[in-house]
């Protein structure tokens, strides 16, 4: 079966430096693939380039049976891959349900005219850009408060909120950087349950960058660990654990500084 | 709101906190009516004519404040758009003799065009960048109108005709008032609709983070122009009105001042608040007439107010939702 995200040879330089070596990667359909690594070691970047933000000099990048490198990254999220940011990104002075509601906007079509005469097409699409937006807030477990400004809420739910924005898009893959950092140990159980909801009830394939390697461990089918941008290991959780060349990146036999960043 | 739709606070400030039963607000919004068709009767000519003018710019304020308070692009040559509305109603009726209401659409038509030609290519631009394109083009359209023989050079075009609705020949300061009270209650009805639209919403999403708003699948580009037209479209229809009122024009009637004035307005109210925009638009009009017995001074005493202001409200006078 092919590959519902599909990476081969993709390389990305600044200013000479390069960031991303001919990575090859792949992410199946209805799976949960984390991508760890060391600090710096090209993980952000490789998302960026799957979500258009970076333009990659070599290499391909296939989704869903179409060819997505050179598409602006609201045709990408279009496309059906929606994404999160490592710091949470949401939208000031506006409320949760606004927030939430920004993530339908690829999905409907009214414009200005529509608007202005509040013809009974505009007013039945704005009543379903409400009702999913909500669905999506019920859905990651934010019943109430969707009123506030979003960025007053706590912490761990602005992240939660990120996510119900993300879903909003109604996306194929679902990408999430980092959504563990900053997380209580309980907030965490949370987040493990919710990103196997979202593969099994949404069947929204995921992938995620992450540092906690407990979590990575307990949820992922597949991981794949980059370093110096290249793609060094991929496999199931238990032959990632004890691949030798995943665990000379990680203690840093060669460059001390990484492992202190794990 | 019918249809129990959520409204947006935020586009209303804190009026909504003080109205917050819709009877409340519909008492409200019907005083406001009566005293906008009371006014003229009870304040005489003199007055009228101040108030026609103030209404004007709750026009072009509304219009600019879409520009800059919805979508956050900085436009110091809105005066441009206001000038190809006017200009385009002297040159079809004078030249051509159309009518009035022919000449209406043509002249939105223009300003959606001249909207598009400026924007396209500059939307892309960082905010500051845009500040100064759209001075420049500004600059350009007034020096055009300045040296174009059609546009009648420095004297610019007089004897514009006055227009006629349903045998109704609007014609007295009067008739010109209650045209542009129609035209405010019009811009602002408008502008509530679309801050409670998917589009409204996408300006507000590119505003404060235009990553965010591309990773969620919104074409910033597109949104940017689509408020870029909407604010054409405003100063045009201001600027054909204006050009009818007064029956003459001129290229100095568009300068940056103007545009600066009009910027004035959104920014002293409050930038994305209609109601603050609204009072902005009162504030720069009525502030330096009222001020007349100050003779000279005015001016200074004007420019120092404005400063205190900003000094102690930066985010313009009408309160914030939630804070006021």
């Amino acid at each position: 079966m092919t590959p519902l995200l599909d990476l081969s040879h993709v390389s990305l330089s600044f200013a000479g430096n390069r960031v991303l070596d001919r990575v090859d990667f792949s992410v199946p359909a209805g799976a949960v693939v984390s991508l760890i690594g060391p600090n710096g070691a090209g993980k952000t970047s490789l998302f960026n380039c799957i979500t258009g933000f970076y333009k990659p000099q070599g290499g391909a990048v296939r989704f869903d049976g179409r060819e997505t490198l050179r598409l602006k990254p609201n045709q990408i999220t279009q496309a059906g891959i929606a994404r999160t940011f490592q710091n949470v990104r949401l939208f000031r002075e506006m409320s949760v349900l606004e927030n939430v509601m920004s993530g339908m906007h690829c999905r409907t079509s009214a414009g200005a005219i529509a608007a202005i005469l509040g013809l009974p097409s505009q007013r039945r699409e704005e009543a379903e850009i409400r009702e999913f937006s909500e669905g999506c807030l019920d859905f990651v477990g934010i019943a109430e408060g969707w009123k506030r400004e979003a960025t007053t809420l706590p912490y761990g739910w602005q992240r939660r909120v990120e996510i119900a924005r993300a879903l909003a898009t109604k996306p194929k893959l679902l990408l999430l950087d980092e959504p563990a950092a900053g997380l209580t140990s309980g907030e965490k159980e949370g987040l493990i349950g919710l990103i196997a909801r979202i593969r099994d009830e949404r069947g929204i394939s995921v992938l995620l960058i992450e540092h906690d390697t407990g979590l990575v461990m307990r949820i992922s089918e597949r991981v794949s660990v980059v370093d110096h941008g290249v793609m060094i290991a991929e496999g199931s959780a238990k032959d990632i654990q004890t691949n030798p060349k995943v665990i000379e990146a990680y203690l840093g036999v060669d460059d001390g500084e990484d492992a202190l960043a794990v | 709101m019918a249809g129990g739709l959520p409204t947006r606070p935020s586009a209303w400030g804190g009026l909504t906190d003080v109205l917050d039963t819709s009877a409340k607000r519909r008492f409200a919004l019907f005083l406001i009516l009566a005293a906008m068709v009371a006014a003229p009767l009870v304040l005489g000519t003199y007055a009228t004519v101040i108030l026609t003018n103030a209404l004007l710019y709750v026009v072009l304020a509304l219009g600019l404040n879409i520009v800059v308070g919805y979508a956050g692009l900085l436009d110091l040559g809105f005066a441009a758009f206001f000038a190809v509305g006017a200009y385009t109603v002297g040159i079809s009726t004078l030249e051509f003799g159309l009518s009035f209401w022919l000449a209406l659409p043509l002249a939105i038509f223009f300003a959606v065009i001249a909207g598009t030609i400026i924007g396209a290519p500059t939307l892309r631009l960082r905010s500051d960048y845009l500040a100064i394109v759209t001075l420049g083009f500004g600059e350009i359209v007034r020096i055009s109108a300045r040296n174009l023989r059609a546009t009648g050079g420095a004297s610019g075009l007089s004897g514009i005709e006055q227009p006629w609705l349903f045998g109704w020949h609007i014609s007295t300061p009067l008739d010109f008032y209650y045209v542009f009270c129609v035209l405010a209650v019009l811009a602002v009805f408008v502008s509530v609709r679309l801050a409670n639209s998917r589009l409204g919403r996408a300006w507000l999403y590119v505003r404060h983070d235009e990553d965010a708003a591309e990773a969620m699948g919104i074409d910033r580009v597109r949104v940017k122009l689509a408020a870029y037209v909407v604010g054409a479209i405003y100063g045009s229809i201001g600027g054909a009105f204006f050009a009818v009122n007064l029956g003459a024009i001129s290229p100095e009637s568009f300068s940056f001042r103007q545009s600066v004035l009009i910027l004035m307005a959104v920014i002293l109210g409050g930038m994305g608040k209609i109601p603050g925009v609204i009072l902005g638009a009162f504030i720069v009009i009525l502030a330096p007439e009222l001020l007349r017995d100050f003779g000279d001074l005015r001016l200074l005493i004007f420019a120092l107010g404005l400063l205190l202001i900003m000094l102690f409200r930066p985010s313009g006078i009408w309160p914030a939702r939630g804070k006021g």
